[in-house]
């Protein structure tokens, strides 16, 4: 007999945090509460992703672990293998073969497909945490839509200084409803979130909340008509490995020769890139 | 009632703190306005009022006799016991407002009615820039372009002598009487029907008290607004009230035509008021 259960956490747990995803998926763009379980990872470094993994993998799926882009950072390594000791699936690096992708900070560059999941991790997932401290008070914001502030932080920015200055996690609109934090990803995949084939689930196990995107939902990115929303430039940026362009690129200085680099910040689609390159 | 009021409270209850069996049952039974029993404040008792378009009713009494109570009550901005509360402009004044929804509310807040607290720090987001102050009335409303934001801001700003140089600062660089008039800009920056002005002027000095009711003034006469004007500083609510109502202890006590109630006071309270005058 095996010391723990299948995907580690016991069926109770993952039947509540399933219950939790339902919820989710019925008002898009809505935090839902739930009980986050204790992992052997500290909460803040990607327990709620891990938590609607293990409670929606099944013994067929073929994961994927990615942090901001990178399959082999020490924090997707960690995740990938803690999943695979208590599941036994099998695990890939390439998008198209995964079934279930779990991410942080990024979406990969190859749209997903309907068949497919994408798990984000949230660090914060009120998007109005950056107005309003008090919980008490963004719940009843959303409830009532209340949402001038959120707004009028945005105004004020461009009233200050020009432009909208958000970064990554830049809020979105769903279904005309609910402002939602997309988690840290850069402005540059908010467009990917809009119209998706595939199911977005997000887990944050330290706030203990779960939101979701099913496929096909209207998601913008908020913006007045006369400053429209925009992505990160990346024209004129080749990556010096798969000499890809106009996808999200990481840029970094050669030691050596003091030279400005440009990669693809997706490692997996850079490798199939050049794997694809090489068997022409 | 064929009157066109653009007003109408009826019977305002506002209690502040969990009433005992004493004081729900006879409220009249204490002397002023606090249950001696169970310490509930009856802020506000069975107030009624109605205000005409275009009028500007003024209201007197001395603190703590409930003026800012009924002023956050006609802004729905705090809870209520009881009472009924209806506006010409909104659906022609056939829906009681105490009753519709938080959405509705906001709405009936939003476009409906202007208020300018006594504190500015009540009134006004004092990290975020003048213009942004202004506008976030018009964000509220819908409005989604910067461009006829900023204009309608700068336009309102200026219209109530903030340098135009001045308006990317927070209202908390300025002094008393700036942000006063900052707190005027926003409550009328959507044009309601209706203002509530609580203690404008109070704690300014007095060329800028003037200055300040100056605006008002032409606010009024430009906009037609119907206003409820809050004081305890008679000389105010001599030069800007049509009609005037005294408060004590959460109650009406004596309401008529300013000039009557200046020169004849009935109620023993507004006699010791308009002879304190200086």
């Amino acid at each position: 007999m095996k010391d723990f259960n299948f995907a580690f956490l016991d069926e109770g747990s993952k039947r509540a945090i399933r219950r939790a995803l339902l919820k989710a998926v019925a008002i898009p763009g809505y935090q839902v509460p739930f009980g986050s379980r204790e992992l052997p990872i500290g909460r803040g470094w990607g327990t709620g992703g891990i938590q609607v993994t293990l409670a929606i993998i099944g013994d067929g799926d073929v994961l994927k672990v990615m942090d901001q882009g990178s399959d082999d950072s020490v924090n997707a390594i960690s995740i990938r293998n803690f999943v695979m000791a208590c599941t036994g699936v099998r695990t890939t690096t390439d998008s198209e073969a995964a079934t279930l992708i779990q991410s942080r900070h990024r979406i990969p560059e190859i749209p997903m497909r309907n068949d497919q999941i994408l798990v984000l991790q949230v660090p914060l997932p009120e998007p109005l945490r950056m107005t309003e401290e008090l919980e008490s008070v963004t719940k009843k914001m959303h409830a009532e839509m209340d949402y001038a502030i959120m707004w009028l932080a945005l105004y004020e920015n461009i009233v200050r200084v020009g432009e909208i200055e958000l970064g990554a996690d830049y809020p979105v609109m769903v279904e005309g409803r609910y402002i939602m934090a997309p988690s840290p990803i850069p402005r540059f995949d908010n467009p990917k979130l809009h119209m998706s084939e595939t199911l977005c689930l997000f887990g944050a196990g330290r706030e203990k909340k779960i939101y979701a995107l099913p496929p096909y939902t209207d998601v913008r990115s908020l913006c007045f008509e006369d400053h429209p929303f925009r992505v990160e430039d990346m024209s004129g940026r080749v990556c010096h490995l798969c000499g890809a362009r106009d996808v999200y690129m990481d840029e970094f200085f050669d030691s050596a020769s003091g030279d400005r680099l440009f990669q693809c910040s997706d490692s997996g689609y850079c490798e199939k890139r050049r794997r694809a390159a090489s068997h022409e | 009632m064929n009157e066109p009021f653009a007003l109408s409270l009826e019977g305002l209850v506002v209690r502040h703190g969990d009433a005992c069996a004493r004081c729900t049952r006879n409220p009249d039974s204490f002397q002023r306005n606090r249950c001696p029993d169970c310490g509930s404040i009856w802020a506000a008792r069975d107030i009624s009022l109605r205000v005409r378009e275009g009028e500007i009713l003024g209201i007197v009494g001395e603190s703590g006799s409930g003026k800012s109570t009924l002023m956050r009550a006609l802004y729905l901005d705090t809870e209520t016991v009881s009472g009924s509360y209806y506006l010409k402009s909104y659906r022609g004044g056939e829906e009681d407002v105490f009753k519709v929804n938080p959405r509705k509310r906001k709405h009936i807040r939003d476009h409906l009615l202007g208020m300018v607290y006594q504190n500015p720090h009540s009134g006004l987001r004092m990290p975020y820039s003048s213009s942004a102050n202004v506008a976030e009335k018009l964000i509220a409303a819908g409005n989604r372009s910067v461009a006829s934001m900023m204009g309608r801001t700068n336009s309102l700003l200026t219209h109530i002598e903030i340098p135009i140089n001045r308006v990317k600062e927070p209202p908390r660089n300025f002094s008393g009487g700036m942000q006063q008039r900052v707190q005027i800009a926003k409550a009328v920056a959507n044009n309601p029907p209706i203002l509530l002005l609580d203690e404008v002027s109070t704690g300014l000095d007095l060329s800028v008290q003037a200055r300040v009711l100056d605006l008002i003034k032409r606010v009024q006469r430009e906009f037609g607004v119907t206003m409820i004007i809050v004081s305890h500083d008679l000389a105010v609510v001599r030069l800007l009230a049509d009609r005037t109502v005294v408060m004590l202890d959460g109650r009406i006590v004596e309401q008529g035509v300013t000039d009557q109630i200046m020169e004849d006071p009935q109620h023993v309270y507004t006699q010791t008021l308009v002879n304190s005058l200086l």
